[in-house]
């Protein structure tokens, strides 16, 4: 028993260490980051910060970022709840082969498709846009939030279906009424994913994107390229506030989380 | 009935084959022609998929790429379930583990590559700085090979061993406990519950972990340019790396053919795993 | 094999076994909320086939995980042949369990699961293979020795649990936590026959948790009912058939259970509503030495005795549902808010709405005070 804390304790310090680390950073002065090794700042400065909240080049691509994450959440979660229903509850022609054909897309490596993908967008006059960038991270997220929806669904009894239909509900008041609230949980876990893997993308965004839409990885990677070796403490502030919307949701869905992991159904 | 399950499939397939089919028509496309700036593409047949497979640079960007992803897996995976072990089952702080474990899931690549950066800059970076204090050692990661891919290794086992842990500790609350008991009853020791219980009923999720991990451990991309660039040398680039660099020198038809390899590549390896860890061990005696 | 007591077995989940060395139980602790098993003294002996009965969450999964080791309960002793072993770890008991569902090692065969409690212990290859064959035919398995588990149907499944225990040579007893529960109906009785005749011919002490009473009966020799964690009648089927020592059992044993209705004790016998039951002298005064003047009178349905002429001295009754079950039927009868049950013969000619008139054959009826028989 004392030991596995001990060793929980050590793994979590591990794990942490980083985002302490960067923390840190981000409250210190560039001078200080460069001349001396402190565990914490001497000379606490939020002026990195202040720069992050006034400045629009952050602010802008951060609002960017936050709609198109939230777009493709919303248009994943409204494709595959559908979608994994039909894969949990008939089997179709296909269907097989259909659910790996849709796990295929997430393993194209995405640089070379950028070319025609742009070509795509522009002809849909979706480039730039948000809801470019969140119908494009369709493409990875639909297949995984099918994948586990559909886990979670198939560990429902089939009965509780019949039963609802038997007592008369329709389909649209049995989803909402019965069904809905017994995935809840999956739809909780889909969403932590999906928000995860379209917030921490970059390539799509960075090909899809101009001067409208530019959301905040991009803004970062390129301020980075940019500032080289020079604000330690602005990209460790970046890095803090990209952590910061996460941890929202997170916090926003941490029942539903547990919920869904101790279900065991991922 | 099987119509309202293709009605229910659509939204699915429409929104995937907007973004999947018409560019991989088109990359299939690039690939079978020579194409230069400025002049009309010309039919090539399979010729660039020859120039890919015989470029020692593809094939040692290939070669390190599965060293990478396979030492990735071979750490993340038991490191994941011996910690998923690990954690409690119940409890208040069944919740502090899990949000904890999620927070390095949100960080972009970018921004994870940036992370680490910052703590290996030379002479300025916290890790720099331990190995010089602690054992005298200089640690550059843009001019030590080992140091630059040491340090890539160590990130991506940062970045993405929690995945493996959430996944892992959702297989393992799942086991009823009766199961557990019988092994107890029937004498087993340790090694032997974790052999014929634990393990087995992890088969599901361990199934999507490894696929996880594979897919994206194969397309490591932002981080080992933003660590080093890619270097020294050729040491830190991978597969996508180094097909991106084509594409952006506008060689189009060398990397619409090294992008389709990839892929095929990637399906295959994945379809392979899948196969094997669903037959694993069934109706086998032992 | 072994003979088996638990002596004065307390159980809590929520109190430390720590917690219970610091406040001596069995003064402080009756009764207080928390305790899934009070004061249980049990005893069942070598070879013999018994039953674990009460209704749901009554404490017989606990009772069980006691005696095989998986619990430590937080106060009391358990006894293997007299000897202490409240301290043994599972393994050094030798019990084995069967549990609800089928609990089979998924990535090895028939065989495999069979060999590995044997392996475990370290017994040589040849008589592991000689004492597999011998479990395997007793069980119907022998032509499934090397068939994959997945390919087995949950009863076989059941039989591949139940064989990982009596494999071992030393097991002292095998305890059964409903182990139908998941089988197809049309399997079940097979099953059940397959496990008494393997507990008559190994003469091994079998432990079988329901909440089934037609599982139990049929299945033991010797019953033992617990609800809400204590103890409430032990015996064999018939004994608690017809001689139940408390309402609750009257009414749980025996499809459909005992009829029960309050009544007070009057100068001219029982009465409950407008019925009045005579009684005889010799039980008036057993039931004078109890205090207060309210009973519960309990008559099976079976001796309740039914006619559809007037007889002088019986009760008028209404019928009010009549349920065919073949060879007879059951008669729902009811007086001024008292409802009996009662067995007619099939032929009788009697339609919902109709009166008849009932006796109740005094020694055919029991009486209880306060949950206790008295009669």
């Amino acid at each position: 028993m004392k030991k596995r804390i001990i060793f929980l304790v050590c793994f979590y310090i591990l794990l942490m260490f980083p985002i302490y680390w960067m923390i840190v950073n981000s409250l210190k002065t560039e001078n200080e980051i460069f001349t001396m090794t402190t565990f914490f700042p001497k000379e606490i400065t939020f002026a990195n910060y202040i720069e992050i909240f006034t400045n629009p080049i952050w602010t802008d691509s951060l609002i960017n970022s936050i709609i198109y994450v939230c777009l493709n959440v919303v248009i994943t979660l409204l494709a595959a709840i559908p979608g994994a229903y039909a894969f949990s509850r008939w089997k179709f022609r296909g269907s097989n082969h259909l659910f790996f054909w849709l796990l295929t897309n997430r393993m194209a490596p995405a640089a070379i498709f950028m070319i025609p993908f742009t070509e795509l967008y522009f002809t849909l006059k979706l480039f730039d846009t948000h809801l470019g960038v969140a119908l494009a991270h369709c493409l990875f997220n639909i297949p995984l939030a099918v994948w586990i929806l559909e886990g979670f669904m198939s560990a429902i009894p089939k009965e509780i279906d019949e039963t609802a239909f038997i007592d008369g509900f329709s389909f649209f008041r049995f989803f909402r009424k019965v069904f809905f609230p017994l995935i809840a949980p999956g739809i909780g876990v889909a969403a932590f994913f999906v928000f995860t893997f379209s917030w921490v993308e970059m390539i799509i965004a960075k090909t899809l994107t101009g001067p409208l839409a530019k959301p905040m990885v991009v803004t970062i990677a390129v301020a980075q390229q940019a500032v080289e070796g020079t604000r330690w403490g602005l990209m460790s502030a970046l890095t803090v506030v990209m952590i910061l919307p996460g941890i929202f949701v997170v916090y926003f869905v941490r029942h539903y989380l547990a919920k869904g992991f101790s279900l065991g159904r991922v | 009935m099987k119509n309202r399950a293709w009605l229910f499939v659509a939204p699915v397939l429409l929104l995937v084959a907007l973004n999947a089919l018409v560019p991989i028509m088109a990359v299939i496309n690039y690939s079978l022609h020579y194409s230069f700036a400025g002049s009309a593409p010309e039919f090539a047949g399979l010729n660039n998929y020859i120039e890919v497979f015989t470029d020692p640079d593809f094939l040692g960007a290939l070669r390190r790429q599965f060293l990478f992803s396979f030492c990735v897996l071979l750490v993340q995976i038991p490191l994941g379930i011996l910690i998923a072990m690990q954690l409690p089952k119940s409890g208040k702080s069944v919740v502090v583990c899990l949000v904890l474990l999620g927070i390095p899931l949100l960080i972009p690549h970018t921004v994870v590559g940036l992370l680490w950066r910052i703590m290996t800059v030379y002479e300025v970076g916290i890790i720099s700085k331990i190995f010089s204090y602690v054992f005298d050692y200089s640690y550059r990661v843009t001019q030590n090979p080992v140091d630059a891919v040491l340090t890539i290794f160590f990130l991506d086992v940062w970045h993405w061993t929690p995945l493996v842990v959430l996944l892992s500790y959702a297989g393992l609350v799942a086991i009823p406990d009766q199961f557990y008991q019988a092994a107890a009853i029937d004498g087993a020791s340790a090694w032997k519950t974790f052999r014929y219980v634990t393990l087995p009923k992890l088969r599901a999720v361990l199934i999507i972990a490894l696929l996880l991990r594979f897919m994206d451990s194969f397309m490591i991309y932002a981080e080992p340019f933003i660590i080093s660039g890619g270097g020294p040398g050729n040491w830190n680039t991978y597969l996508n790396q180094y097909v991106a660099r084509k594409a952006e020198s506008y060689e189009l038809g060398y990397a619409g053919a090294a992008s389709i390899a990839y892929l095929y590549i990637v399906v295959v390896c994945c379809f392979i795993f899948y196969t094997i860890m669903t037959n694993l061990g069934k109706g086998i005696k032992r | 094999m072994a003979r088996i007591a638990l002596k004065s077995i307390y159980h809590s989940y929520t109190f430390s076994q720590k917690d219970a060395e610091k406040m001596s139980i069995p003064d402080e602790c009756v009764g207080t909320e928390g305790f899934v098993v009070e004061d249980l003294d049990l005893l069942w002996e070598d070879g013999t086939a018994n039953a674990l009965l009460g209704p749901s969450g009554c404490g017989k999964t606990t009772i069980l995980n006691i005696i095989s080791g998986l619990l430590r309960p937080t106060n009391g002793t358990v006894l293997f042949n007299d000897k202490n072993v409240t301290g043994y770890m599972p393994k050094e008991r030798h019990v084995a369990q069967v549990f609800q569902f089928p609990v089979v090692y998924d990535t090895m065969n028939v065989y495999g699961n069979l060999e590995f409690p044997l392996e475990n212990r370290g017994v040589s290859k040849k008589d592991i293979r000689r004492r597999i064959e011998t479990i395997a035919e007793m069980l119907d398995l022998d032509d499934k020795l090397k068939a994959p588990i997945g390919s087995l149907t949950p009863a076989e499944k059941q039989k591949v649990s139940l064989g990982r225990g009596i494999v071992r040579e030393d097991t002292a007893a095998i305890l059964l936590d409903e182990p139908l529960t998941v089988i197809d109906p049309k399997e079940k009785w097979g099953l059940r026959r397959k496990l008494r005749e393997v507990q008559k011919e190994l003469r091994i002490t079998m432990i079988y948790v329901t909440h089934d009473q037609h599982e139990a009966l049929t299945f033991a020799d010797h019953v033992t009912v617990v609800k809400e964690g204590q103890l409430v009648q032990t015996g064999s089927p018939e004994q608690l058939y017809a001689d139940p020592n408390s309402p609750f059992i009257g009414y749980f044993i025996g499809t459909p259970g005992m009829n029960l209705f309050d009544c007070v004790l009057t100068d001219a016998g029982l009465q409950s509503g407008n019925i009045v039951i005579p009684i005889s002298e010799a039980i008036r005064s057993k039931l004078a030495l109890t205090h207060g003047s309210s009973f519960q009178f309990g008559i099976r349905p079976e001796f309740v005795q039914i006619s559809a002429p007037r007889k002088e001295k019986w009760h008028p009754f209404t019928v009010t549902a009549i349920e065919s079950l073949g060879p007879y039927k059951i008669l729902t009868l009811n007086s001024n808010d008292v409802e009996i049950k009662s067995r007619a013969p099939e032929d009788m000619n009697v339609s919902e709405e109709d009166h008849v008139w009932v006796n109740f054959p005094e020694d055919k009826s029991r009486i209880f005070h306060k949950d206790v028989r008295l009669v």
